[in-house]
């Protein structure tokens, strides 16, 4: 049986929460009427990107009001979206929200804040410190928010962890216009998605936002890319689209089956070989 | 795979090599038009004002303007001073007629004489060109008025040397063609169709009789874009670009054009005196949005 999912490709305004959020309830309600079961939107989808000091204006509890029409819309689909969050000791975290049932059921918070070339998070937000799977309807998952995905450990840890699914909402600025090729970032996005997809036989659900901020352009060409490395569906780039796709756990089923790379993989080497080199005690039990 | 790897790090700096310039020009014009007609827009403003010389940058500005906006939605302005070529006119009415948007002719001799009428003392030949290129953007800016945003139409290279008038030429509400070298831009003008007239000829500020711009710089843009591809987009450094046996002069002249003129490629300084100073610690996006 295999799970329909939406993504929603769209071009959030940057430090407009309520307009996000009545721009969500649209895509939301398309993606329920295309008959998808969880739609996900890109990297701070309800508050835009490049905040810099907007960051603290916009942020939010994950409790907090604002967000009530978001959980409202999750009772008959599930919805994956971005935000700021403001955690009760004040820290703001880029932040993705999984509702489900009309409550959340799991926050991921960015780990890896680029803060370099066109890049600035790490002045502006604290980092997560954690990265854990949950469970939904379409299987065992795990997000990894945009520069999360470059970090070879972070996919790792969530197939390592079970997960079947990795969902990747992103702000990707497009960059690298050289000829004789794809955009530039569009090409090591690609090559990323479908490595991990491979190689820890997942899905993953990669998510780019469209439109402009502060003239850089975010180039769009979401995809889902499948644990035989097809890719499954794809978005154009640059413009706005609702792209639905099939997840489909038979597959996952028969390409680890096929290649059990997973199976096999030595966590306990892994480990010993880090807590080792870091100074770190480790006992094996087995 | 190949481009990819030849992007990610195997271009070897070779100053007989002008092919790591090379740009898509599919892509680029799809960026640049969808750049104007969102950035117009979040400025709540409809309409672009261009100043067009006649000259290749101003051409290609205004023809993406006029695809991104529509050419009804599109003024370009051609300000002649009394040593303007007669074929600077010709090319600036050329690219208004092909792309359908109003060219306006508005001299801008008489203030300028005017002014420096009332000099006393010898003025510089820079000091003109500057003065006419600062006369230029007040009249852009005034046509602007009151749902017009002025295109900026200095390119990388001119930025990178500073090679243009601050507050001048440099001027814009938004620049679509300032990440892109003249040699790119020469090649995304032919590919959307500027005539090859346009494309092909001397570049020049035309601030004084016979100037051109690499007569006036002393080397060609194809060189300088070369070596500030390999400086500024490939981060190599000015010894490095020598041993590959790029022209040390050269590279060293540029290196130090490109240092002394970055005073003209930021906003002013501001004293910090406050607890909070806008554009040192209140750093909002320009796309600040209302909600």
């Amino acid at each position: 049986m295999s799970i329909r999912i939406a993504i929603a490709q769209c071009a959030p305004a940057l430090g407009a929460f309520r307009r996000n959020v009545e721009m969500h309830e649209k895509w939301i309600a398309r993606a329920r009427a295309a008959g998808a079961r969880l739609v996900v939107f890109p990297e701070l989808s309800l508050t835009g990107y490049y905040l810099k000091d907007l960051a603290a204006d916009v942020a939010c509890a994950p409790d907090d009001p604002q967000l009530a029409p978001i959980a409202e819309a999750s009772r008959d689909i599930d919805i994956s979206a971005g935000f700021v969050e403001r955690s009760a000791d004040a820290k703001l975290r880029i932040a993705q929200g999984h509702w489900s049932g009309g409550k959340l059921v799991h926050v991921h918070r960015k780990v890896y804040l680029p803060t370099y070339g066109i890049f600035d998070d790490g002045r502006y937000f604290g980092p997560g410190d954690r990265f854990e799977t949950y469970r939904w309807a379409g299987g065992t998952t795990g997000v990894a928010i945009c520069e999360d995905l470059w970090h070879v450990s972070t996919p790792y840890l969530y197939a390592a962890a079970g997960a079947t699914i990795v969902l990747a909402p992103s702000a990707s600025p497009g960059r690298g216009v050289a000829e004789g090729g794809d955009l530039g970032t569009a090409e090591s996005c690609r090559l990323m998605d479908r490595f991990y997809a491979s190689y820890l036989t997942v899905y993953v659900v990669y998510v780019n936002r469209v439109g402009n901020e502060d003239g850089v352009a975010f180039w769009g060409g979401s995809e889902i890319v499948a644990p035989d490395g097809t890719v499954a569906a794809r978005a154009p780039e640059f413009d706005e689209d609702l792209l639905i796709g099939e997840i489909d756990p038979e597959l996952v089923a028969r390409e680890r089956a096929r290649n059990p790379l997973l199976r096999d993989e030595r966590e306990d080497i892994v480990l010993r070989n880090i807590a080792g080199r870091l100074g770190l005690p480790f006992d094996r039990r087995d | 795979m190949t481009n990819a790897l030849a992007r990610a790090g195997v271009i070897r700096p070779d100053p007989k090599d002008p092919s790591p310039l090379r740009i898509d020009e599919v892509l680029v014009r799809k960026m640049l038009v969808l750049f104007i007609r969102e950035e117009t827009a979040k400025a709540r403003l409809r309409r672009a004002v261009v100043g067009v010389s006649g000259g290749v940058d101003s051409a290609v500005t205004a023809a993406l303007a006029a695809e991104a906006l529509g050419p009804e939605n599109v003024l370009g302005l051609f300000t002649p001073y009394r040593i303007s070529s007669p074929d600077s006119r010709a090319h600036a009415q050329e690219v208004s007629r092909k792309f359908g948007f109003t060219l306006e002719e508005v001299p801008i001799t008489e203030q300028v004489d005017a002014y420096l009428k009332t000099r006393k003392e010898k003025v510089d030949k820079v000091r003109i060109g500057n003065k006419m290129a600062r006369e230029r953007k007040s009249i852009e800016y005034d046509r602007s008025w009151p749902d017009g945003i002025v295109l900026g139409t200095s390119n990388k290279t001119e930025l990178l040397l500073g090679y243009g008038t601050q507050f001048g030429d440099m001027a814009c509400g938004i620049n679509p063609v300032g990440d892109l070298y003249k040699t790119q831009l020469r090649e995304l003008a032919l590919s959307i169709g500027i005539p090859e007239a346009i494309v092909r000829k001397a570049p020049t500020a035309e601030l004084w009789e016979g100037q051109t711009d690499e007569g006036e710089l002393g080397f060609t843009y194809a060189d300088a874009d070369l070596v500030l591809y390999h400086m500024v987009d490939r981060r190599l450094r000015p010894s490095e670009l020598i041993e590959h046996d790029f022209d040390a002069d050269l590279v060293n002249r540029i290196r130090e054009m490109v240092r002394r003129n970055h005073y003209k490629r930021v906003m002013p300084l501001i004293a910090k005196l406050s607890l909070r100073t806008v554009g040192h610690d209140f750093l909002y996006p320009r796309d600040w949005e209302a909600d």
